[in-house]
C-alpha cells in the first residue's frame, strides 16, 4: 500500500544534507509521496529503505504485457475508479475465443477476423488484440492442433491459451514459448504444474476461482511458486457478478493496497444474442477489464466496441487534438480550394476523411482550439473571426493559393461578416452544416 | 487468506420518481448507490426506456429507422398506439419536433391538440418534449402541460434561458420536469437551485446533463453523469439527487456510424446491427454512468439494452 509523506520520512536519512535537490528530508518525502521524484535521488538512503520504499511505490496493480513484438498490448496499472480523476491507463484487450472443438472453417474465419479487424479512427489504429484457444474438447491432441494452427497463421497476435487440464495446457502453450502468452486455467488443484508450464513458456498465468475468497487464496498461491505475472478470473459471469467483482477487485487493490488483487481482470462475455455480448465488452471496458474474451468479433461489432473504448480510454484533461498546421489532402494546387476548421481530434478525422471521399485535393487549415469541436470552440471564443483571420495570415497560405477564398463550416455562418472585414482581400464563403455533405459540396464548386 | 469486500459508505440517495398514467405507472431511481451495484446497497429500480415518437413524419431519421415505423410515423396517435401496443413501451415520450421554426413551425395550440389524443389513446406514461427551441419551448410546453393536466406527465426540457415559464406551467399542472444544461456539473447544479428557488419541488425534477452518441463526445457526458451520481450519494448533495435522462435516439440517429453503408464503408461491416448496436451502447454507458430513463427509438435496441439491465439486476 502507498506510503504516506511522514511514513517515507521515517525511512530517510533526516540529515537534510540537500542532495536531493530539495531543502530537507520531508520535503523530500512529500515529493515522494506524490511519486514526482525518484528515490535515487537522494544518494545516502539505506538499502533495506529503498526496498521498502520500492515494494510500497510499486503501482497498485501490476503492469503485465500480453504477446511480444510489436503487437503486445499492455495490461494492469491503473490507479484511479473513475475516469474523471485521472486518465484511465490501459485499455482493455479484446479477444476472440476459438473453441478445439469448433470445425476447420469455422476457426479459419474467426483467425482472418482477428487479422483483418484494424480500423482507423481518430487517428488511432484500433483491432481485435488477441485470440483466446479453449480447450472445449478436453483432449491434449485437439487442443494442440488448433493451437498450431493458430501459431501458423496468426503468428503476431497474441495468444490466451485456456485449459485446466495440465496435459492439454503443456501440448498446447508449447508452440508459443516466448511470445508472452497467458496461461489461462490455474486452479487449486492445478496450481503447481500450471505455474512450472507458465515460467518455462514465458507466460503469465491466469488464476480461475469460484468467488473473491478463493482468487486471493490462489494469486498467494501462484507467487508462492514462483510467477508474479497473474491475470486473474474470479468465476464472475453474469453481468451483475462482474461489476460487483470488478468493482471489489478495483478499490481492493487500489485503495486498500491489497497486493493479493493487485493484478489484471479477465473476464468471459461470451453469449449467443450478439447485442448483449457487445453490451457487456461495453461493461467490461468501463468496469475495469483488462481482457474481455468474446465468441466472434464482426466488424460492426468491433466499431461499437472500439470505438466505446477509445472514448471510455481518452484523458478527461486534454481533449485529443492534432497539430495547428495547413494540411494537403490528396494533392492540392494553386486553384484548390481551402477550408479552416478546429483542432479537435475527432473534427479533423470527420472533416479529412470527407474531403477524401470527395477525391476533390484540397487544403485544410487546422487552427489550434485546444482541441474543441466547431462550435464548443465558438462558444468558448476560441474560434472568432479575429482569431481566425490572425491565423490565416500568420500560416502562409496565401502564397500558395491563386483566389483568395475560404470556406468555413455552416455552423459558424454567423462568423462570415466579420471575417471579411478582418481579412481584407478575402472572399468568406459559408460551407454547409455537416460533414458527411462536404463530398457533394466540393464537387459542385 | 479470505478477501473482505471493501464497501462503500454511501450518504445520500437518489429520489424515486413515479409517473403514472393509471395502472400503468414506472418508477425510477430511488437508488442509494452507484449503478447495479446491489451488492452494498439499495438498486431496486431497473432504468427504464421510453419510445421516442414525434408529431411529425420522421422524414429527417436514417432509413432503416424510418422503416421501423413507416406504416404509422406519419400519424402520431397510430405511432403511440403502435409502440405502445406491438412494442409494449413501458412508457413513450413524444417529441414536439413540428413545433421548431425549421421544422414546421407548429403552433401551441396545435401541439396541445397532439398531445390531448395521444394521451386519449394510450394507458402507458409519456413525456413530452419540446423541440429544443428555447423560445418556443417556452410557449409550447406552457400549453401541452395544461391540456395533460389531468395526467401527471414529464415535460421538458427546461434550459437555463426558458425554465422560469416552463417550470411555472409545470407547477401549476403537477407535472415534473426534466431541467437540462450542457454538459457541466456546475451548470445542471445551478439549474436545480434556480428551480427549487422559485418553489419547484425538488423530488420532481429530472437531471439532463446533455446527451451524446457514442463516439460523439459520449465520455463527457458519461462523466458528468458519473459525477453528478457521485455528488448526490457520496457528498449527499441534495441538489444532485434527481434521477438522470439520457435523450439517447436524437443523438445516435444522426451520426455517420448509423447511416453509412457497408458498400462505402466495407470495414464498418453491416449496416443495420451497427445502427442498432450505436444506439445500444451509447443507452447501457449511460445507464452504467448513472441514467435511470432513457429515451430510444429503435426497437431492437430496446430489447438490447433490456437484456443487458436484466443481467444487471
Ligand atoms: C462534447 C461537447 C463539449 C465538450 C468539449 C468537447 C470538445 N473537445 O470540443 C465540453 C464538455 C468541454 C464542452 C464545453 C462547452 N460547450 Co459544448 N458541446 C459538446 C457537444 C455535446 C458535442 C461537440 C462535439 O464533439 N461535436 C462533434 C464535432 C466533430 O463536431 P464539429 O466540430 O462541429 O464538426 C462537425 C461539423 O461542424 C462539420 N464541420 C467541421 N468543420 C467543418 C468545416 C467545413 C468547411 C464544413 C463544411 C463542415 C465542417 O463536421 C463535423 C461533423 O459534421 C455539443 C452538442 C452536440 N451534441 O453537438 C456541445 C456544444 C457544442 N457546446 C456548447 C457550449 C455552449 C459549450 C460551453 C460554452 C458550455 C459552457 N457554458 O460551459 C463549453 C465551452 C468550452 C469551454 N469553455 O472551454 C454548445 C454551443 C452552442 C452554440 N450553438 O454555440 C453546444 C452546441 C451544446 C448546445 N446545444 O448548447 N462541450
Ligand atoms: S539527499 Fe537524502 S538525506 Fe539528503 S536531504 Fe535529501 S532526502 Fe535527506
Amino acid at each position: 500500500m502507498a506510503l504516506t509523506g511522514v511514513q517515507i520520512f521515517k525511512l530517510l536519512p533526516k540529515t537534510n544534507c540537500k542532495k536531493c535537490g530539495f531543502p530537507t528530508c520531508l520535503a523530500f518525502s512529500m515529493q515522494l509521496a506524490q511519486r514526482k521524484v525518484s528515490v535515487e535521488k537522494c544518494p545516502d538512503i539505506s538499502e533495506d529503505a529503498k526496498k521498502q520504499l520500492g515494494e510500497a511505490s510499486a503501482p497498485p496493480i501490476r503492469p503485465i504485457k500480453l504477446g511480444s513484438g510489436d503487437s503486445a498490448v499492455s495490461m494492469g496499472e491503473e490507479t484511479v475508479l473513475f475516469r474523471h480523476d485521472k486518465k484511465f491507463v490501459n485499455p482493455c484487450v479484446l479477444s476472440v475465443a476459438i473453441k478445439d472443438t469448433e470445425d476447420e472453417a469455422a476457426i479459419a474465419k474467426k483467425i482472418d477476423d482477428v487479422l483483418h479487424s484494424e480500423i482507423d479512427r481518430v487517428g488511432q489504429h484500433l483491432k481485435v488484440d488477441a485470440i483466446t484457444i479453449m480447450n472445449e474438447s478436453n483432449d491434449a491432441g485437439r487442443f494442440e492442433g488448433l493451437a498450431k494452427v493458430v501459431a501458423a497463421k496468426a503468428p503476431a497476435v497474441p495468444v490466451i491459451v485456456c485449459s485446466e487440464n495440465v496435459d492439454s495446457a503443456k501440448a498446447a502453450i508449447a508452440h508459443f514459448k516466448g511470445k508472452g502468452s497467458l496461461l489461462y486455467g490455474a486452479t487449486a488443484s492445478n496450481m503447481e504444474a500450471m505455474a512450472a508450464l507458465a515460467k518455462d513458456a514465458g507466460a503469465s498465468l491466469g488464476i480461475k476461482a469460484n468467488g473473491l475468497d478463493e482468487l486471493s487464496d490462489l494469486t498467494e498461491k501462484a507467487k508462492g511458486f514462483g510467477v508474479e505475472d497473474l491475470v486473474m478470473d474470479s468465476g464472475a459471469r453474469k453481468g451483475k457478478e462482474i461489476i460487483e467483482h470488478n468493482t471489489y477487485i478495483r478499490r481492493a487493490a487500489i485503495k486498500k493496497g491489497n497486493k493479493s488483487v493487485g493484478y489484471p481482470v479477465i473476464n468471459f462475455v461470451m453469449r449467443d444474442n450478439e447485442y448483449l455480448e457487445t453490451m457487456l465488452a461495453g461493461l467490461g471496458i468501463s468496469k475495469y477489464s483488462s481482457i474481455v474474451v468474446l465468441s466472434s468479433v464482426d466488424k460492426w461489432k468491433n466499431l461499437v466496441m472500439f470505438t466505446f473504448r477509445q472514448n471510455i480510454y481518452t484523458d478527461p484533461q486534454v481533449p485529443m487534438q492534432v497539430q495547428q498546421n495547413v494540411y494537403e489532402i490528396g494533392t492540392p494546387t494553386q486553384d484548390s480550394p481551402l477550408i479552416v476548421t478546429t483542432n479537435f481530434s475527432l473534427t479533423y478525422f470527420i472533416v479529412a476523411g470527407e474531403i477524401e471521399n470527395s477525391k476533390v485535393p484540397t487544403w485544410l487549415a487546422i487552427m489550434d482550439c485546444e482541441g474543441l469541436s466547431v462550435l464548443t470552440a465558438w462558444a468558448a471564443g476560441k474560434f472568432t473571426a479575429g482569431k481566425i483571420a490572425n491565423f490565416i495570415k500568420e500560416s502562409g497560405v496565401e502564397s500558395k493559393i491563386g483566389k483568395k477564398e475560404l470556406i468555413i463550416p455552416g455552423y459558424v455562418a454567423i462568423l462570415s461578416g466579420a471575417l471579411e472585414e478582418k481579412l481584407e482581400g478575402w472572399k468568406i464563403i459559408v460551407g454547409p452544416r455537416e460533414a458527411n455533405q462536404i463530398p457533394a459540396y466540393l464537387k459542385s464548386l | 487468506m479470505s478477501f473482505t469486500p471493501p464497501k462503500e459508505v454511501y450518504n445520500g440517495k437518489v429520489y424515486t420518481v413515479t409517473i403514472s398514467k393509471g395502472a400503468k405507472a414506472v418508477t425510477f431511481g430511488g437508488e442509494n448507490v452507484l449503478p447495479f451495484h446491489s451488492f452494498e446497497g439499495e438498486f431496486v429500480n431497473k432504468p427504464v426506456i421510453a419510445y421516442e415518437i414525434q408529431d411529425i413524419a420522421p422524414s429527417e431519421w436514417p432509413e432503416q429507422l424510418r422503416q421501423v415505423y413507416a406504416a404509422v410515423g406519419d400519424d402520431t396517435v397510430k405511432w403511440a398506439k403502435y409502440v405502445q401496443d406491438e412494442l409494449k413501451a413501458e412508457a413513450i415520450a413524444l417529441r414536439l419536433q413540428g413545433t421548431h421554426p425549421d421544422s414546421g413551425n407548429r403552433s401551441a395550440d396545435d401541439a396541445a391538440k397532439t398531445v390531448k389524443a395521444v394521451l386519449d389513446n394510450i394507458d402507458v406514461p409519456l413525456i413530452i418534449l419540446g423541440s429544443n427551441n428555447v423560445e418556443k419551448d417556452a410557449e409550447v410546453l406552457v400549453k401541452v402541460s395544461e391540456v395533460a393536466k389531468d395526467n401527471p406527465c414529464i415535460i421538458g426540457k427546461a434550459q437555463e434561458d426558458n425554465y422560469k415559464t416552463i417550470a411555472a406551467a409545470a407547477m401549476a399542472n403537477k407535472h415534473k420536469l426534466i431541467a437540462m444544461s450542457e454538459l457541466d456539473i456546475n451548470l445542471s447544479k445551478q439549474l436545480n437551485i434556480m428551480l427549487t428557488q422559485m418553489g419547484f419541488d425538488k423530488e420532481k425534477i429530472i437531471i439532463d446533463p446533455m446527451c451524446s452518441a457514442l463516439g460523439y463526445g459520449i465520455e463527457y457526458t458519461y462523466t458528468v453523469m458519473e459525477r453528478i451520481r457521485l455528488a448526490a450519494l457520496m457528498q449527499n448533495d441534495t441538489t444532485m439527487q434527481q434521477p438522470i435522462v439520457g435523450d439517447v435516439g436524437m443523438y445516435v440517429w444522426k451520426i455517420k456510424e448509423v447511416q453509412a453503408s457497408e458498400d462505402i464503408l466495407p470495414h464498418w461491416g453491416a449496416l443495420t446491427p451497427r445502427g442498432i448496436a450505436w444506439e445500444a451502447q451509447t443507452a447501457c454507458a449511460l445507464t452504467m454512468a448513472g441514467a435511470g430513463l432513457l429515451i430510444m427509438r429503435h426497437p431492437e435496441a430496446v430489447k438490447a439494452v433490456n437484456a443487458f439491465l436484466d443481467e444487471m439486476m
